[in-house]
């Protein structure tokens, strides 16, 4: 014990060689723990389904992490009985991909919403958004009735996809071409959008707030929640497949 | 040599460059935040321009003294952001009891106010509490003045200008997402050119220390400066949409960008709320209990593996979910050995009272200390357990957590730093003691008291709404809808918010006790035991000019 103090008396008589043993004790952890995630294969296994968000999805997840949602709302389905059973399949590595920044949240004080896409109606989404109590009247959760009054405004969508691209998200040069344009389509009932389905497989196009004739902030965060979970079929023959070769799952 | 002129250039330039900024943004959030900027910086060019002589402080000083003006500053800020942040902790509170109080507008939904909680706590006054208490530390452990002391200043409103940018932007809406590392990119820029300047005093002010040894507090303080800033960077690696626009979008993704997540969060519990505070911990308790420090060897050993072992800790936030099994047992078996080191320092504090435990009974101040210790303790062994998998399972995504937290941070980080403040002030402002030694006993049993009905309503809460939401009927199916576990926990949330508010009353004691001790007020009361000070010993030693330079001979 004696030379064990005697020697960091070194340390402790020098602070470039303190910082410096100290930056080493810290950043070994995170090297081991992170940096194998970029290169093991495993990790994220490839699933049928997944594809970007659409510009309309992404505004909609924008409003999600603008007001906080992730505050009180978990997406990520652990894999035990009751959660299955409540939420649906558990969670894939792959479902969240694309997702910059995760969402999976570490609270429920709100139900996970990982699988919520499709539960409820536009109807129920809507007026739960707007008066929460209204249809759940012990729930707990704000209302947001000011997202049906502003008019749907994130800034320029080309650019928000270019950004995304540049960051690793496999847009192609026609959806970020496009982006504009297909943020107003797909809330259009009246619009072609055989187009944005082609390069947007399973994206749902409909007045999804219940005012056809404007483009609100309710209609893109409706889009966004309907749309949770709804891509891979995890039942498929090919998901399981590939969910057997997630190790440790 | 920095002239008047060139200072006022300065703020001129940072001034053209905020007013083009706010013309060319793209979104209203930007506009304000480079309006509050432009603000900033015409109160620069002013008090420049007026001539408010920074020569004598910075320039010329007395240099038999320390240069204490930033800790002042920092202790009234540290108090200011304490109730403010306490204040928004009761609000967000009571709407979880209280819906209605979300009062149906944007800008005060939970959503937004949530981390505007966190942000007050954690960063506004955990982080003034250790700007302030370290650059007194460092001055008194190291016998010299502070190093570069016009960016010591730069440090100190920097960093409030950091905290109104961040706190604005969650109320507009302006977030990153990331759960305590919410400010958007440019926020994000500046704190680090802020941490950089904080970095270069502190190491600065150790180079011209005339102590041999650098104080086991300073290692606390020093490996905290340096992983903070290394887990800020990484884990804020992000591509602005506009570079006039507040948005961005993170680079890391899915399970990468979640590991980073937490492998950022879980070590700003345990660089910036423990090791820091540990620092704190190393300087005050010995100071006023006057006794050394138990055992220098456990400070080494205690310090070294709780540096190597807390970064290992994150992935125990990510059990079960998509993340890849050995990161989560890698994380668990960590954070398990965790307990140890942690211990370590609990057991250092509070063996230092050796010999003065009778002071416990008599001086408030120390009580306070004690008290935050055996918070540290429960709260560091409470982790531990919660991060194995199968109690992870019950306890993740409830309450427990919400508990867990609060415990040391109201218990910890709250208690250690309200000791401290009481230390600091009648010192700093040369004092002969607080207003009042009996207004500090009120605020230890409000404060203890609150935590108390804090941390077991939250014990209770957790556990309910794990049991009820895994909760299986004979027939087989599940028994409680989501909303059954939300309105049972309604009981919970109003005996936490009285917590809260018992805290909060703490809080206000402590702020007119503090204010009234500046103003130079003595209450007339029964006397307690409290710490002599003599401020003819706190000076700092001044060398002359030639030795400065040489290499100390040992």
């Amino acid at each position: 014990m004696t030379t064990i103090v005697e020697k960091h008396k070194k340390l402790e008589r020098n602070v470039t060689l303190l910082g410096v043993a100290a930056f080493v004790a810290v950043i070994i952890g995170g090297i081991v723990e992170i940096a194998p995630l970029f290169w093991i294969d495993n990790t994220i296994e490839k699933v049928e389904g997944m594809r970007p968000y659409t510009p309309l999805e992404q505004a909609g997840r924008d409003i999600y992490i603008r007001e906080g949602c992730y505050n009180c709302h978990s997406q990520m389905i652990r894999p035990f009985r009751d959660e299955v059973e409540r939420y649906g399949h558990y969670s894939l590595a792959a479902e969240s991909m694309y997702d910059h920044p995760f969402q999976w949240g570490s609270k429920r004080t709100g139900p996970d919403l990982a699988r919520v896409g499709m539960r409820y109606s536009d109807e129920w989404q809507v007026q739960h958004l707007k008066d929460p109590r209204a249809l759940v009247p012990e729930s707990i959760m704000p209302g947001y009735a000011h997202l049906a009054e502003h008019d749907l405004n994130m800034g320029d969508m080309t650019a928000t996809l270019r950004t995304l691209y540049q960051i690793g998200v496999p847009y192609s040069q026609d959806d970020i071409a496009k982006a504009n344009d297909d943020l107003k389509a797909q809330a259009d009932p009246s619009a072609d959008a055989s187009d944005l389905q082609k390069r947007y497989p399973k994206a749902q196009v409909r007045d999804f707030d219940g005012d056809p004739a404007r483009l609100t902030e309710m209609d893109a965060l409706v889009a966004y929640l309907q749309m949770l979970g709804t891509l891979v079929d995890v039942n498929a023959p090919a998901a399981q497949e590939a969910l057997a070769k997630e190790k440790g799952r | 040599m920095v002239s008047a002129l060139s200072r006022s250039s300065l703020w001129l330039l940072s001034l053209l460059i905020a007013v083009v900024a706010y013309a060319l943004a793209v979104d209203t959030g930007f506009a304000i935040h480079m309006f509050i900027v432009a603000v900033a910086c015409i109160i620069g060019l002013v008090v420049t321009l007026r001539g408010v002589d920074l020569s004598k402080a910075i320039l010329a000083p007395d240099q038999g003294r320390y240069d204490d003006d930033p800790i002042r500053w920092g202790v009234i800020a540290t108090v200011f952001w304490g109730m403010a942040g306490f204040l928004a902790g009761l609000v967000i509170a009571l709407q979880l009891a209280l819906p209605v109080l979300n009062l149906g507008l944007e800008w005060t939904a939970f959503g937004r106010l949530r981390p505007l909680h966190t942000s007050a706590v954690i960063f506004a006054f955990g982080g003034n509490a250790l700007i302030a208490t370290s650059f007194y530390v460092v001055q008194r452990t190291c016998r010299a003045r502070l190093a570069f002391p016009g960016l010591a200043r730069f440090v100190f409103w920097g960093y409030q200008l950091f905290i109104v940018l961040a706190a604005t932007g969650y109320l507009l809406g302006i977030t990153q997402g990331k759960e305590y590392a919410e400010p958007e990119w440019y926020v994000d820029l500046w704190l680090t050119v802020v941490w950089v300047a904080y970095l270069a005093v502190f190491v600065g002010t150790i180079v011209k220390r005339t102590e041999p040894h650098i104080y086991v507090a300073n290692w606390f303080y020093l490996s905290f400066i340096i992983t903070v800033a290394m887990l800020h960077i990484v884990n804020n690696l992000n591509w602005p949409v506009s570079f006039t626009g507040s948005r961005s979008y993170p680079i890391f993704a899915g399970v990468q960008g979640a590991l980073v997540q937490w492998w950022y969060g879980h070590n700003a519990v345990g660089f910036f709320l423990t090791a820091g505070f540990l620092a704190m911990m190393y300087y005050f308790v010995p100071k006023q209990a006057e006794r050394p420090v138990f055992s220098y060897r456990l400070s080494i050993i205690h310090f070294w593996a709780l540096i190597f072992l807390y970064i290992w800790a994150g992935p125990h936030h990510l059990h079960y979910t998509a993340l890849p099994d050995w990161a989560q047992t890698l994380g668990m078996v960590f954070s398990i050995m965790l307990w140890m080191p942690s211990w370590g320092g609990m057991i250092n504090g509070l063996m230092t009272l050796n010999g003065a435990w009778d002071k416990v009974r008599t001086d408030p101040i120390i009580r306070m200390m004690v008290m935050a210790l055996a918070f540290y303790g429960m709260s560091t062994f409470e982790g531990p357990m919660m991060s194995i998998k199968s109690v992870n399972s019950l306890s993740h995504y409830t309450d427990w957590t919400i508990g867990h937290v609060h415990s040391g941070a109201l218990g910890w980080n709250g208690m250690i730093t309200f000791a401290s403040v009481y230390y600091l002030v009648p010192r700093l402002w040369n004092r002969s003691r607080l207003y009042s030694l009996r207004m500090v006993n009120w605020h230890f049993w409000l404060a203890t008291v609150g935590i108390v009905f804090y941390a077991s309503s939250m014990w209770v809460a957790g556990i309910t709404q794990g049991l009820m939401w895994r909760e299986y009927g004979a027939d087989g199916y599940l028994v409680n809808s989501f909303v059954e576990t939300v309105a049972a926990l309604k009981p919970m949330y109003f005996l936490r918010a009285f917590g809260g508010f018992l805290y909060l009353t703490g809080a206000v004691i402590m702020t007119i006790n503090v204010w009234r001790t500046i103003l130079g007020h003595l209450r007339e009361e029964a006397p307690m035991a409290d710490t002599a000070f003599d401020p003819e010993k706190d000076r700092p030693v001044v060398q002359p000019a030639p030795v400065h330079a040489a290499p100390v001979a040992a």
